[in-house]
């Protein structure tokens, strides 16, 4: 899909020097501050020279403007504020309009379906104060590809008025659960990460637990008890076609891709014990990291590869614990009061979220990889398995109610949360959910 | 001798039956290898799942985030390996599973452990290991649905599965 885009059409009419100095623009979020005033932003719906074109204009808006404002960072001023139309907006955006409605920053455009049958779509980010453009970009696509349009304009404009990368062109794929809780159907299910495009993957007549994307976005690792023998699985998206990862005697599960998408790692049981091994999926060579009679369990690679974060009860109860990627160097990093589980390590590398319990209540919280600096971001009666969005801002984790003395409630539903802990919102599934897995920026 | 083994499954069974109001690993005392009959109920074939339910009882408990066998624990599987002996053909599925208080990856491997420890636990006592397999299903099982204590230890099982 990308190579139908981005041709940075106006990345020239932004001044070279507004990116030399940034400290002149005066709009910018500080991301860092954990109750950070939304940023109000004037979206206005992309100008179109027809009813059509209108149409997808404004339906591209309206996914920018809840991306932004699903982030917590930006506040979408009302458009029926608005003072300036779409169409003179073509000409030049009249600041003052946009001043007397508090705007800090203002997005217009442009879409049309150009004679081949593309949808061409143009957008600038202007800061209103500066009365200066921030971005001008324009992308090429099919007619279908207009909301990746969308997510990518949000995610450029997250960019360039937070100096982080974006996470809204990514997708989310996770464990869709229906019926009876004694007996769930779970199913694979893979939607956008505003809950948009949703699908099944598998049909649910299998039980399925802990899907993973691959670096590329286009596979997917995860467990399956097909024919009641539960093994780890890849999924490849784009054929439909599964493969089962190995043929072990004891169960295999709690899959994760290596960084460069080249190998798998999981645990494999064998008489009731639990280590972790890795496949090179070019050559199916399993190597074995670790070799005790305990329970070594969700292992993580650290996103240069070199290390492996990893769930042992080694020590008495469950705890996390680093190693080199070749098994060595052993040494826990968890030292709080209560029990840690599922640790995932940020795509920045500088965190590891986890899953810790105590006191009979259940937390996501962050820590770095050396277990300094732990921080608790939410918590709840069951809050499990954090998942980084792919620029390390945002987690999506799972939550299940407490059921009542009869038995009644328990759903699973699928949350995401700032890094400062904010911002904390369902992410709304057609069913209950769980095992939430954010993908990386699609390709 | 057909009398005294029917005895102990009767026996068993009715251990069986107190076992799920109370909290599992407390050891149970009094019902002892007393014995008693089977007297098999119309319409179960002896040596059936529906047998093994019925006369022997199919689940043993475990204590929070442990694998280790109660000694009522052992008790209730003695009744299984007389059940498997006099069914030679039997074989057994022993699932393992575990209380939702926990992360879902590790109740997988502590489900494979408590089955692990009950299948060691039936080869020890003579049931040949060829006719045992094991299978964990972690939290994602559970028998009873309530978030209370109550509800947690009968979750926190190992159960045995006559199959083919």
């Amino acid at each position: 899909m990308r190579q139908t885009i981005v041709t940075a059409f106006a990345a020239v009419l932004v001044a070279a020097g507004l990116w030399a100095a940034p400290a002149s623009a005066q709009v910018q979020i500080d991301i860092n501050h954990p109750n950070v005033q939304p940023l109000p932003i004037a979206i206005t719906d992309l100008f179109g020279g027809s009813a059509q074109d209108s149409q997808t204009g404004r339906d591209i808006s309206q996914v920018v403007s809840a991306d932004l404002e699903r982030s917590g960072l930006f506040r979408p001023i009302d458009p029926k504020a608005f003072i300036q139309t779409p169409d003179s907006l073509q000409i030049q955006p009249r600041f003052a309009d946009w001043k007397a409605i508090n705007a800090q920053a203002l997005v217009n455009g442009k879409a049309e379906m150009t004679q081949d049958g593309h949808l061409r779509v143009e957008f600038r980010l202007w800061d209103v104060g500066a009365e200066q453009a921030l971005i001008g970009q324009a992308y090429n696509a099919s007619p279908l590809g207009w909301r990746r349009i969308a997510h990518m304009i949000a995610d450029s404009i997250y960019k360039r008025l937070t100096g982080e990368s974006g996470y809204f062109d990514t997708q989310i794929v996770y464990v869709a659960e229906s019926g009876p809780l004694k007996h769930r159907i779970k199913r694979l299910a893979i939607m956008d990460q505003d809950g948009e495009n949703h699908r099944f993957l598998t049909d649910g007549a299998d039980l399925v637990l802990t899907p993973r994307f691959s670096p590329t976005t286009r596979d997917i690792t995860y467990m399956s008890y097909y024919r009641d023998r539960p093994r780890v699985y890849v999924l490849h998206l784009d054929t439909g076609r599964r493969e089962v990862l190995g043929d072990f005697p004891g169960m295999t599960f709690a899959p994760r891709f290596s960084p460069d998408g080249n190998s798998v790692i999981m645990s494999l049981e064998h008489s009731g014990s639990s280590d972790i091994y890795v496949m090179d999926l070019r050559t199916r060579h399993v190597t074995q990291l670790t070799s005790t009679p305990y329970i070594d369990t969700s292992p993580c690679y650290s996103p240069d590869g070199t290390q492996i974060t990893f769930n042992s009860d080694r020590g008495g109860n469950q705890q996390l614990y680093v190693m080199n990627a070749d098994g060595s160097n052993i040494h826990r990093i968890s030292f709080g009061a209560g029990r840690y589980a599922t640790p995932v390590w940020s795509p920045r590398g500088d965190l590891i979220a986890f899953t810790k319990w105590t006191g009979g209540t259940f937390y996501i919280g962050v820590m770095h990889p050396d277990g300094s600096g732990e921080r608790l971001l939410t918590q709840g009666y069951l809050v499990e398995g954090p998942t980084w969005a792919p620029n390390g801002r945002v987690l999506a984790f799972w939550r299940q109610e407490r059921m009542n003395s009869r038995g009644r409630g328990g759903s699973d539903k699928l949350y995401t949360i700032d890094l400062t802990g904010f911002n904390e919102r369902q992410l709304i599934t057609p069913l209950d959910g769980s095992d939430p897995a954010w993908s990386p920026l699609l390709p | 001798m057909k009398m005294r083994f029917l005895t102990v499954v009767a026996a068993v069974a009715l251990l069986a039956a107190c076992s799920s109001n109370e909290e599992a690993g407390k050891a149970n005392t009094g019902a002892g290898t007393a014995a008693a009959t089977t007297a098999a109920k119309p319409g179960v074939v002896p040596g059936s799942q529906a047998d093994f339910v019925a006369n022997v009882g199919d689940r043993v408990f475990f204590a929070f985030d442990k694998s280790d066998l109660s000694a009522q624990a052992r008790q209730q599987l003695a009744a299984w390996v007389v059940f498997l002996k006099k069914y030679p053909q039997d074989k057994m599925t022993v699932e393992g599973h575990c209380d939702d208080r926990g992360t879902r990856e590790y109740n997988l491997a502590l489900g494979a452990r408590r089955a692990n420890a009950v299948k060691e636990f039936l080869v020890a006592q003579g049931v040949p290991a060829a006719s045992l397999k094991t299978i964990s299903y972690g939290k994602e099982r559970p028998a009873v649905l309530g978030d209370n204590e109550t509800a947690w230890a009968q979750n926190r099982r190992g159960v045995g599965v006559i199959g083919e």
